[in-house]
């Protein structure tokens, strides 16, 4: 099975997909387009949909894992790139140019499963109004045959005798049977795609291997194919034929979940895979844990934007002022308080480094002191990467000037059985 | 890390026994928690699993006196050997936050967006160390971040300007700075991502050899009980039905509900889905005898009939694994049962319509 979106009957197809959300900022700004910040919630991402298969998207918050499914159905706009979708029938639209009705009427092939059952369910519209809701809004069936449809649609996710449920309001239901409406409102106007964003992770344990079961049922019996958008690597592993790792908007990894999980190849992967708590009694919390958190995706790390936080980080992975500012603060966090004083006296102000850049002017206590201190946070960890990514360092009046190697975020690019973007992957290697 | 050393018996730092919290609901005293007993150690963590709506965190709270109006408390609660129910109100909120120390799910509801984390600090300590300089204040706020990797250049910002997992740090650091002997958390990590959930399990593991405080750790995750617990609770419909060594009742399970649940999670290995058939019953009024009796895949007909007792089944860790189910304790000789109580169940069908 090949990684990519190259081979095979592809339903939907995203190429070169980006969305990027322009962040509002001052006065200025909205008149003149100064300093905009634009927040780049999907940058680039092509994949392609495979008729039948689950396609998992994986990653943490801000990762732009929701966006990617929402620009799926048209709900974000795409800035840059396409998505194309190829019905079994019909000609293949391109989802990324539909506005109005037309994009209204993808709703019958695409359909949507949200996180929170409670939040996608109007509290005030019983279960039959509810899931006949689409039914009604498309014109497709009225009266008696739109109650015959809202059965058919609740008894096929388990909800029967439907009966039963018909005009009860959503909060006589509870979190598992929440989702089963939610799910028979998806698959009532009869889709081909259904984009599942943490259909589960809301719901109580005990009841998410059912709903699990429920939508590997309706992809058999419906012949649908799902793109499943969720943060849990474990219910990825079981429930996905592939799996896309997402970070800051962009995919690192792409390829058959068996592979993945057998061989993790980007250092995002395996941190990910090393975190998940096993309720097995033989394993013990992973010791080398990226440090932080996703990073600002207004403001993302120059080069790789996992660099900051990756175990396995090269000189030439893109190291910047903001990693001098996190060095010298896990220093900080280590030292006595009263050195913690004197350092910082010489260091001065840290705001000068929060803005990105591969030459840094740190200190305001002189450039022998300045030194000084970076000479011992260098001695408490001198496998540090970003010191090697240092070309060179000079002397200002106040302290010192480094400039650093700096570095691009690689692309991503064949390794074994999938695809991967990292330095440590080269296009010309033969890593298998 | 230092792991408990097994079979030293610890001084408990708190000890529940048969203790009940119930509140008034529209049909009839909901009884949230039903006849509880626990101890747990100094320097021990001890997890508390169930499904949602078992009494969990009335539990967690309960054992700190946070209740709304209307809900009541009974039994016994032993806090280094006063009994805090038989407590004034006043002596009991003295005990809060001093001794005992709460870490809630969403951190940014509970830091004041208007303060900076300096004033905080300020704040919690002068209430219960009123005698502190502002310099020892600062001294003991800085110590606190740092045991959580809070770096002292970000002491005087404001909460928004830190990410979630931070909060949560400086969350735990708030709740630590004045030194409890015991905290309840409550599902602490489960607003976070995987990656800071691990480093916040961590944190925890850390703050225990640190401060050598007892915590109960509120999860409905049993990945996270098994790698930063010691000992672990499974409790269901307001009862605890199995407790033991973490590793032990991990390993081997007793109580069919806890076979059950192990099963039901979706982990790394889970090759096969499996599940619980229904729900947990509505606490107002429970089923007769065994709570799990009409879920369970080896009830008996003792088990709608009588209540099982309490008994030590397996295990050597820490006294041994305590279990109220017959079907367990038939297993291990310990139950007297006739061939009539100990026949299978009939199970009635469970539908969808009662499910979870």
């Amino acid at each position: 099975m090949a990684a990519g979106g190259d081979g095979g009957d592809l339903v939907v197809e995203l190429a070169d997909l980006s969305v990027h959300y322009q962040l509002a900022g001052g006065a200025l700004t909205r008149l003149f387009g100064v300093g905009a910040r634009t927040v780049k919630a999907v940058d680039g991402v092509s994949v392609g949909l495979r008729r039948g298969e689950v396609l998992g998207v994986v990653g943490e918050s801000g990762s732009g894992k929701t966006t990617l499914g929402r620009a799926l159905l048209g709900l974000a706009p795409a800035t840059a790139g396409s998505i194309t979708y190829r019905p079994r029938s019909g000609p293949a639209r391109v989802v990324s140019e539909l506005r109005g009705a037309a994009l209204r009427r993808l709703r019958t092939d695409l359909q949507m499963v949200f996180q929170d059952p409670t939040a996608a369910l109007n509290p005030s519209m019983t279960i039959v109004e509810a899931v006949g809701d689409p039914l009604r809004i498309h014109g497709v069936a009225q009266g008696e045959e739109r109650r015959r449809l809202v059965v058919e649609a609740l008894e096929r996710v388990g909800l029967a005798p439907a009966e039963q449920f018909l005009d009860k309001y959503p909060s006589d239901l509870s979190g598992g049977q929440k989702q089963r409406v939610v799910i028979a409102r998806a698959i009532i106007l009869g889709p081909e795609v259904l984009i599942a964003d943490e259909p589960i992770s809301m719901l109580d344990m005990s009841v998410r291997a059912k709903i699990l079961e429920l939508m590997l049922d309706l992809k058999r019996d419906l012949g649908l194919s799902y793109v499943y958008i969720t943060h849990d690597l474990a219910s990825a592993k079981f429930f996905c034929d592939r799996i896309a790792i997402m970070y800051l908007g962009r995919i690192v990894e792409i390829g058959p979940t068996a592979e993945i999980f057998a061989h993790p190849r980007h250092p995002y992967t395996q941190a990910l895979l090393a975190a998940v708590p096993e309720p097995d009694p033989d394993r013990t919390v992973a010791r080398d844990l990226p440090r932080g958190e996703i990073p600002d995706a207004a403001a993302p790390p120059l080069g790789c934007a996992f660099h900051p936080r990756c175990n396995q980080a090269t000189p030439s992975c893109g190291w910047e002022s903001r990693d001098l500012r996190t060095l010298l603060e896990e220093h900080w966090t280590r030292v006595h308080p009263d050195q913690y004083a004197a350092e910082r006296a010489v260091v001065g102000d840290l705001g000068a480094l929060d803005e990105p850049a591969t030459t840094i002017e740190v200190g305001v206590g002189g450039a022998d002191q300045v030194r000084a201190i970076l000479d011992r946070i260098r001695a408490e960890n001198p496998h540090e990467p970003l010191w090697q990514g240092v070309k060179s360092i000079e002397d200002t009046a106040a302290g010192l000037r480094l400039h650093l190697r700096g570095g691009t975020g690689p692309a991503l690019r064949r390794a074994g059985g999938v695809e991967v973007a990292c330095v440590l992957y080269p296009p010309d290697a033969t890593n298998a | 890390m230092t792991m408990l050393q097994k079979g030293m018996p610890k001084e408990p730092v708190i000890a529940a026994e048969d203790l009940r919290v119930w509140y008034a609901g529209p049909a009839g005293p909901v009884r949230a928690v039903d006849g509880v007993s626990f101890e747990v150690a100094k320097g021990e963590i001890l997890g508390l699993v169930g499904e949602s709506g078992c009494g969990k965190s009335t539990l967690g709270r309960g054992l700190l006196g946070l209740l709304p109006d209307g809900a009541a408390r009974d039994g016994s609660l032993l806090v280094g050997g006063r009994d805090v129910l038989a407590m004034s109100p006043k002596e009991a909120r003295r005990l809060r936050g001093g001794e005992l120390g709460m870490i809630f799910q969403e951190p940014l509801t509970r830091l004041n967006p208007l303060m900076r984390i300096s004033d905080h600090f300020a704040e919690t300590l002068k209430v219960h160390e009123p005698r502190l300089s502002r310099k020892e204040i600062e001294r003991r706020a800085l110590e606190a971040l740092r045991v959580v990797g809070i770096p002292p250049t970000r002491f005087r910002a404001y909460p928004h300007e830190f990410s979630g997992g931070m909060r949560q740090r400086i969350m735990i650091a708030l709740t630590l700075v004045v030194r409890p002997a015991f905290v309840v958390a409550d599902e602490p990590t489960t607003a976070l991502d995987v990656l800071v959930e691990a480093q916040i399990i961590r944190n925890l593991h850390e703050l225990r050899s640190e401060f050598d405080t007892a915590m109960l750790l509120i999860t409905h995750n049993l990945g996270i009980v098994a790698e930063a617990c010691d000992r672990v609770a499974v409790m269901y419909a307001g009862r605890i039905l199995e407790i033991g060594d973490a590793r032990e009742v991990f390993a081997n399970p007793q109580h069919s509900y806890t076979r059950e649940l192990l099963r039901s999670v979706i982990s790394l290995e889970t090759d096969g889905l499996h599940y619980i058939d229904g729900a947990p019953p509505d606490l107002v009024a429970p089923p007769s005898g065994c709570r799990f009796h009409p879920r369970c895949p080896d009830a008996m007909v003792v088990c709608a009939q009588r209540s099982p007792e309490e008994k030590v089944v397996a295990g050597t860790a820490g006294g041994g694994t305590r279990v109220a189910c017959w079907a367990a304790e038939r297993r291990a000789g310990v139950a007297d049962l006739g061939p009539e109580e100990s026949r299978p169940l009939e199970r009635e069908a469970i539908s969808v319509a009662d499910e979870a």
